[in-house]
């Protein structure tokens, strides 16, 4: 079997039979890496040598016989995540002076797993986006094409685009991501992947560079949910450097993979059946909810009425809470510095230049709702229209186990579509915002493809704390989609 | 409610962002779109309903009254852009 084609499940098995050693599963990678990064812009930065050494490292611990089931496995790191002497630039200009003398609690772990870093994925500039077509270093090529259309370059989906499309095209055997409002489902369903965004609390955010502090969390992106279960596994953990961190124990997230769904209740929210939704996305829908049927599991149909509040109440919180976090951009410490007349001057012109025009925006907005007189109006309204989406979803958890949702609504479309206004690419989150302003897990499994040969994915909501569930639920999902397409642009 | 150009120019100023005369029209349109679009929150009655600030209902914990790191003036330096011995060198801060 070629090392691509490889699960990281099926790579361990591999690497403690010696049947491959990481030193040659790590050199097949950054081979592939090079020869198709240039093209598809996945990482920002590489880093094949520091992946070597690990490689080595985890040669010796499989020797030792201490490895753990990621040690020698080859992964991208989102280039939000802080990693100690390898350049941070959250795809900004403004951080790409930036090297972290320290190493996010997330990537640590996984460093310590003895994963392998390829190098720093791409992302929309401060993980704000949904193209990943905002990144200062360029956007991401997704590599799936349309079956009559393989010239067209299509989006990866955003802000994980770059982990997405390293996995998609075998450049990376899984990734890490954030999600902030669908930042790792969305892309994940854009290129075939299987990605889960924890539950908010469930994985350290010290280290990840910060967008909106009370949505971002940290979670894998991988080629299915078994893989995902096992990164997630080293991932998650309470860690008192940060403050929102939840001191939960970690169960042993591969164990819910085999669970089954016999006697589960899979909540159907009628809200998520939009007017004008993309008919294959409903088709598709409906086909999950039968393959769950099938399996045992009852269908329960649940409101979530103020679904459709969602983006309106994300599009106020998250950028009032990005205007204050990326306020400490000033060009004084460190990151890039523009010199201007005056202090204030100084600080106007750094972020002018530092900042690209989607980012600008969000700031403009989130200073506007912080601001004396709208403050009220705005914030503090979408804060009590927060509490009405998770009661929302505390009432339908009162019925139901989990909820099967669409990922998106619609699959990858094109670089340069979508670009009428702000709110156009906006609407591309309508069915992940909702659980991240909840803070509930959910995960996207892809299930199909539509008419044009793009993959399509399914979203499956879970309780606070309850990933196992959603693991159990999207294992189902996945072993009846039987989703085993590639892309057409992939390392072989 | 939509914004004016100089409500536009106020925010940037706040936000510390410098806009050139050419980029108000734009920004001010786009402000306004997502200001369009938000204010349908307007029709959800929230008459009693508490703001939530974070789905995480713990109490912030507190750590022990004890030095943990330090000694480590290299790395705090690592990224100034300039330094005078274990000192940040910055533009004048303080008018």
């Amino acid at each position: 079997m070629s090392p691509f084609d490889l699960t990281i499940a099926q790579a361990a098995k591999a690497l403690r039979a010696k049947d491959i050693s990481a030193v040659e599963l790590t050199t097949a990678y950054n081979g592939a890496v090079a020869a198709l990064n240039p093209r598809l812009n996945a990482y920002i930065t590489t880093t094949p040598e520091l992946a070597l050494e690990q490689a080595k490292a985890a040669d010796a611990r499989l020797k030792a016989g201490d490895a753990t089931a990621l040690t020698g496995i080859p992964i991208a790191m989102k280039d939000l995540f802080c990693t100690e002497g390898v350049r941070t630039t959250a795809a900004s200009k403004i951080l790409s002076p930036f090297v972290p003398p320290y190493e996010s609690t997330v990537s640590a772990k996984l460093k310590a797993a003895g994963a392998v870093m390829l190098g720093k994925a791409n992302l929309d500039e401060f993980a704000m986006g949904s193209a990943n077509i905002t990144s200062a270093y360029g956007p991401v090529e997704n590599p799936w094409k349309r079956r009559e259309d393989a010239d067209a370059k299509l989006v990866p989906g955003g802000s994980s685009g770059g982990s997405a499309a390293a996995v998609a095209a075998r450049i990376a055997l899984a990734a890490t991501g954030t999600d902030t409002g669908g930042s790792i489902r969305q892309p994940a369903a854009f290129t075939g992947l299987a990605g889960i965004k924890p539950t908010y609390g469930r994985c350290s955010r010290w280290g990840i560079v910060a967008f909106a502090s009370s949505l971002d969390q940290a979670g894998p992106m991988a080629r299915n949910a078994e893989d995902c279960a096992i990164l997630l596994n080293a991932m998650a953990g309470f860690d008192e450097k940060d403050s929102t961190s939840a001191p939960q124990p970690v169960p042993d997230f591969t164990q819910a993979l085999t669970r089954g769904v016999k006697g589960l209740r899979i909540g159907i929210p009628a809200e998520y059946r939009l007017e004008g939704t993309n008919p294959e996305i409903l088709a598709l829908w409906d086909k999950g909810i039968a393959w769950l049927r099938e399996q045992g599991a009852e269908i329960v149909d649940i409101s979530l009425p103020h679904t459709k509040y969602g983006l309106a109440v994300y599009y106020i919180v998250a950028p009032a809470e990005a205007s204050s976090n990326l306020a400490r951009y000033d060009g004084v410490r460190f990151g890039a510095r523009v010199d201007g007349v005056d202090l204030i001057d100084m600080y106007e012109r750094t972020r002018a230049a530092g900042f690209g025009a989607e980012v600008k925006r969000r700031i403009m907005i989130g200073t506007y709702v912080l601001s004396h007189g709208y403050y009220d109006a705005y914030y503090l309204k979408a804060q009590k229209v927060r509490n009405l989406i998770l009661r929302d979803f505390s009432n339908a958890f009162g019925k139901v186990d989990a909820i099967l949702t669409p990922t998106a609504p619609s699959a990858a479309f094109g670089l340069g579509e979508k670009m009428d206004d702000p709110v156009t690419m906006y609407l591309n989150d309508v069915f992940t915002v909702p659980a991240s302003l909840a803070g509930v897990p959910a995960m996207s499994v892809p299930a199909g493809l539509n008419a044009e040969g793009l993959p399509l994915g399914l979203q499956v909501i879970g309780k606070h704390f309850d990933e196992e569930t959603v693991f159990a639920v999207s294992a189902a999902i996945e072993q009846a989609a039987g989703f085993a397409a590639l892309p057409e642009v992939r390392a072989k | 409610m939509s914004l004016d150009a100089a409500t536009v120019r106020r925010i940037a100023r706040l936000a510390r962002i410098r806009v050139e005369d050419a980029e108000v029209e734009t920004l001010k349109s786009e402000l306004n779109a997502i200001l369009g679009y938000v204010e349908q929150l307007d029709e959800v009655d929230v008459d009693g309903i508490a703001p939530l600030a974070s789905v995480v209902q713990l109490g912030l914990r507190q750590r022990e009254d004890q030095l943990s790191d330090g000694e480590i003036a290299e790395q705090v330096l690592a990224n100034a852009p300039d330094r005078i011995g274990n000192f940040f060198a910055v533009p004048k801060v303080v008018e």
